[in-house]
């Protein structure tokens, strides 16, 4: 994909050539920002340096410290040392609110907006036209639709925030922010839940932002819609600033460096795919689930890798919650080396040494307040049922062994979960399921919302569990890295199995084919 | 074993300065407040007065505490109160022994844990409404089984269990002190603490990490349902008989509110059998001590209402922040969590 830039648009006279000291044109600056966190230090005397009208990506692993460096910007945060200047001017804004009204607005990922509340409230909250003291909804609903019109939105406004796609919610969102702001933009993740058309709305809004004047600061690990939209990038790792490059002039494979600090890169493509040989360990017979899943034939060898591939919706987490009995199985029957047994809960599950790691992390995988520690001996510890207690040192032995095999970067054993990025509790959860020497391990999304460094690590362990003969379904929607570690791939389409790939048919440009040519007989 | 110590005391740390603090300023007032003298082989003083009143309480609390942590609620102990209460009254002045008394009652409690278990845990409806049923229907069945009546009795078995002594210590001290620690030994030297922890904190990446759930859900239910029981024994043998309309009344918000005061969350997780014992007495404490000031009793609540907001302002993350230099490491850590969110 090549960088499109140079969107230069008439009445503003945008710089071609960005320059990368700091200037006179910076609408916010960032100056040796310092911010420490019990046992860590999140941000080391961090440069950031934001022009007007510009697309700046702000990338780095997870726990780079862009998230900190961001709430340290909006006030979210107290930052320990250093300065901010919006336009020139010293700020130090107190909150999140504070920081919008000088002129600092920010859309998270998950849409911070009442869904329940109209789609002219959520614009308006907090500042509703008011006419003899009541709100004037008439007068809101107007405005909220001129608003909207400007973002090439025609929506009713009055209906519930919640009736509309993420990717329209996403827009409203921005719209309240430059409203309330109008200076700085600040878009975190915005892309993660939208499909390729509202992305490209998406960037056809922030280009019309950037034409008017905004800086905007676009965090994303979705590295072509760097290229596709930013002028600018600063990358951030462990803390420090790494550098601030001109998009133009850095290739992927030296950002790609600049972030991991190490070529994973290339590793990730050195995998190579094997044929697994032998007798199917597991053998699923017409396993299924009425309304989730329809009834599917699934063998799977030890030391094998089957990958699940399909489109949003198409029955792969239902695949996997039918398999792990987190929804139980009504047809079918399961033999374990030629033996029967049912899968009808997660504990019967765990019974036969299966592992499961949800794709939603934070509703389904970590428990956010506990340690580090109880997180990774949870699963154990429920297998030996609450009689038998593993003894604090032999927790503490598991946990130190799992934050270093699986580089775990946290402070201690001790740190509650939450506190730990993305990319290291999922590496946490991984661990939980490692404790108990799982042999069929259900990974679900295992590489979504985290950044290439860990990425890499995770591909790089299921090809060592695939070596140590433990049987592997792995889901993913990113179909080139399947390719890379998978033995097999299943293709689903409208909560059936479609298609099995395997051998030299194992190419993303037949998995590709595949699922279109499932579409296409469904529109015949 | 030091450093497990020194957590133990950080985290009761805060209960602790509010209790001196209450007991500092009454003994102020009336200097013989601390005094204890031993009569006839028995502790007497305020002090112990406050122990031995607070009993109810911080039974019901040790229950409440473990529900709580698991998100849960409890609406309806001060109901199985006045049902057990009245169970025991009736069991005893009908012939039975004390052993058969005592026996049946602990049952119906647990069985009264299991049907507010089986609500919430099977049948999935939310805490607060599932012990709401028993809340109000408890007191209809303590009055079947009472007949409407006020049942005294004379068993001087049961009557030793309210008003006896031993080791020096009224019994019903004695009973939430063994009580309170067998239950502490159980939750945090088996697993079921953590387990427990890690339900309150997310019950589905529970139940997907192969944690029997429903099982300790109700078990927690059955926990508070047995405090219940034996709370109920103790109210009904102080007085020497069941009052099924006053037994226990309210003291089920008494009971979440020693659990807040002693600073589990009551959006569950991590969670202090000790730290809710202390914090029923801190209220027993409080109460003792308005009774003792003279206060027109209509003033009573409004005080105690007054330092109960002080003791949470103390707890809060935001004072925390501002008096970070106070805090103590734990504290300080549970203070960014909160920033982060």
């Amino acid at each position: 994909m090549s960088p499109k830039r140079g969107i230069v648009v008439s009445g503003l006279d945008l710089p071609e050539t960005v320059s990368m000291q700091a200037s006179s044109d910076n609408i916010l600056s960032a100056v040796r920002i310092d911010k420490g966190f019990p046992g860590t230090k999140a941000l080391d005397k961090v440069d950031f340096h934001l022009q007007r009208g510009e697309v700046h990506a702000l990338l780095g692993e997870n726990g780079a410290g862009k998230s900190t460096l961001i709430k340290c910007l909006t006030g979210a945060y107290r930052r320990d040392g250093g300065s901010i200047l919006l336009d020139g001017v010293d700020v130090d804004p107190r909150d999140t609110f504070d920081a919008q009204r000088m002129g600092i607005g920010t859309v998270y990922q998950e849409v911070n907006l009442l869904p329940n509340l109209s789609v002219a409230e959520n614009l308006f909250l907090g500042r509703q036209p008011r006419r003899f003291g009541m709100v004037d909804n008439r007068a809101m609903n107007r405005k909220a639709h001129e608003l909207l019109s400007q973002y090439e939105l025609e929506l009713d406004v009055t209906r519930a925030l919640a009736s509309y796609s993420v990717a329209i919610q996403q827009v409203v969102a921005i719209a309240r922010a430059v409203d309330l702001s109008g200076k700085v933009l600040i878009l975190d993740e915005p892309t993660a839940s939208l499909d390729a058309h509202e992305v490209a709305m998406l960037f056809r809004i922030v280009r019309r932002l950037k034409a008017r004047g905004l800086g905007i600061i676009f965090i994303t690990h979705f590295l072509e819609q760097v290229y596709e939209i930013s002028d600018r990038i600063t990358v951030l790792r462990n803390g420090r600033l790494v550098g601030t490059r001109s998009t133009a002039d850095l290739d992927r494979r030296d950002l790609i460096a600049m972030m991991i600090g190490r070529e994973l890169a290339a590793e990730i493509r050195a995998v190579q795919p094997h044929a697994a040989e032998g007798e199917p360990r597991y053998r699923f017979r017409n396993y299924g689930r009425r309304g989730r899943i329809d009834p599917f034939d699934l063998d799977v060898r030890a030391g094998e890798v089957v990958g699940i591939a399909g489109l949003l919706g198409s029955g792969r987490t239902e695949t996997a919650e039918v398999l792990f009995g987190a929804h139980r199985a009504d047809s079918g029957t399961v033999e374990i080396d030629g033996r029967r047994v049912e899968l009808s809960s997660p504990r019967a599950a765990i019974r036969q040494k299966f592992g499961f790691c949800p794709e939603d992390r934070k509703t389904a995988g970590i428990v956010g307040d506990l340690s580090v520690r109880e997180n990774i001996v949870l699963a154990l510890q429920a297998r030996r049922g609450w009689t038998r207690p593993i003894s604090r040192a032999e927790q503490n032995r598991l946990a130190d062994l799992y934050i270093r095999v699986l580089d775990i970067r946290t402070a201690d054993r001790e740190k509650p979960i939450k506190l730990l990025s993305g990319g290291n509790q999922q590496k946490a959860i991984l661990a939980r399921w490692l404790a108990t020497e799982p042999e069929f391990l259900i990974l679900d999304e295992p590489t979504r919302g985290i950044d290439v460094g860990a990425h890499a690590e995770i591909v790089r362990l299921i090809e060592t569990l695939r070596e140590k003969g433990m049987s592997l379904i792995v889901i993913s929607s990113e179909i080139e890295e399947l390719v890379a570690y998978s033995t097999r791939i299943i293709v689903l389409r409208d909560r059936a199995h479609v298609a099995e790939l395997g051998g030299e048919r194992l190419t993303a440009d037949q998995i590709v084919e595949a699922i279109a040519a499932a579409n296409e007989r469904r529109a015949s | 074993m030091t450093s497990i110590l020194r957590t133990y005391l950080a985290r009761l740390l805060p209960q602790l300065i509010a209790l001196a603090a209450i007991l500092i300023a009454i003994s102020m007032t009336f200097p013989g407040f601390l005094n204890l003298e031993i009569q006839n082989g028995r502790l007497y003083g305020s002090l112990i007065d406050i122990l031995n009143r607070g009993a109810p309480v911080v039974l019901l609390a040790i229950g409440m505490t473990v529900v709580i942590a698991t998100k849960g609620i409890d609406l309806s102990v001060g109901a199985v109160m006045a049902i057990c209460g009245a169970v025991a009254a009736s069991f005893i002045t009908s012939g039975h022994s004390l052993l058969e008394t005592l026996f049946v009652t602990i049952a119906v409690g647990i069985l009264c844990g299991v049907w507010n278990g089986i609500l919430v845990a099977v049948l999935d409806i939310q805490p607060i409404i599932a012990t709401l049923v028993l809340m109000v229907a408890g007191r209809g069945i303590a009055q079947l089984v009472t007949e409407g009546a006020i049942l005294t009795f004379n068993d001087p078995g049961l009557i030793f269990i309210g008003s006896g002594s031993f080791a020096g210590l009224p019994m019903p001290v004695v009973v939430w002190l063994v009580f309170g620690i067998l239950v502490a030994l159980l939750v945090r030297q088996s697993a079921l603490g953590m387990l427990i922890e890690a339900i309150g904190v997310n019950r589905q990446a529970s139940t997907l990490s192969g944690v029997l759930t429903p099982v300790l859900l109700i078990a927690a239910y059955m926990l508070s349902g047995l405090s219940a029981a034996i709370a109920g024994i103790i109210a009904a043998a102080d007085i020497r008989g069941a009052d099924a309309n006053n037994a226990g009344l309210w003291l089920e918000l008494d009971a979440i509110l020693a659990v807040v005061v002693g600073g589990t969350s009551l959006l569950g997780g991590r969670f202090s059998i000790a730290a809710s014992v202390l914090g029923a007495i801190i209220i027993q404490a409080i109460n003792t001590g308005i009774l003792l000031s003279g206060f027109p009793p209509e003033f009573n609540l409004i005080i105690k209402a007054a330092i109960i907001v002080f003791i949470l302002v103390l707890q809060s993350p935001r004072f925390r922040t501002a008096f970070a230099f106070l805090a103590v490491p734990r504290r300080a850590a549970k203070t960014t969590e909160q920033e982060a969110k």
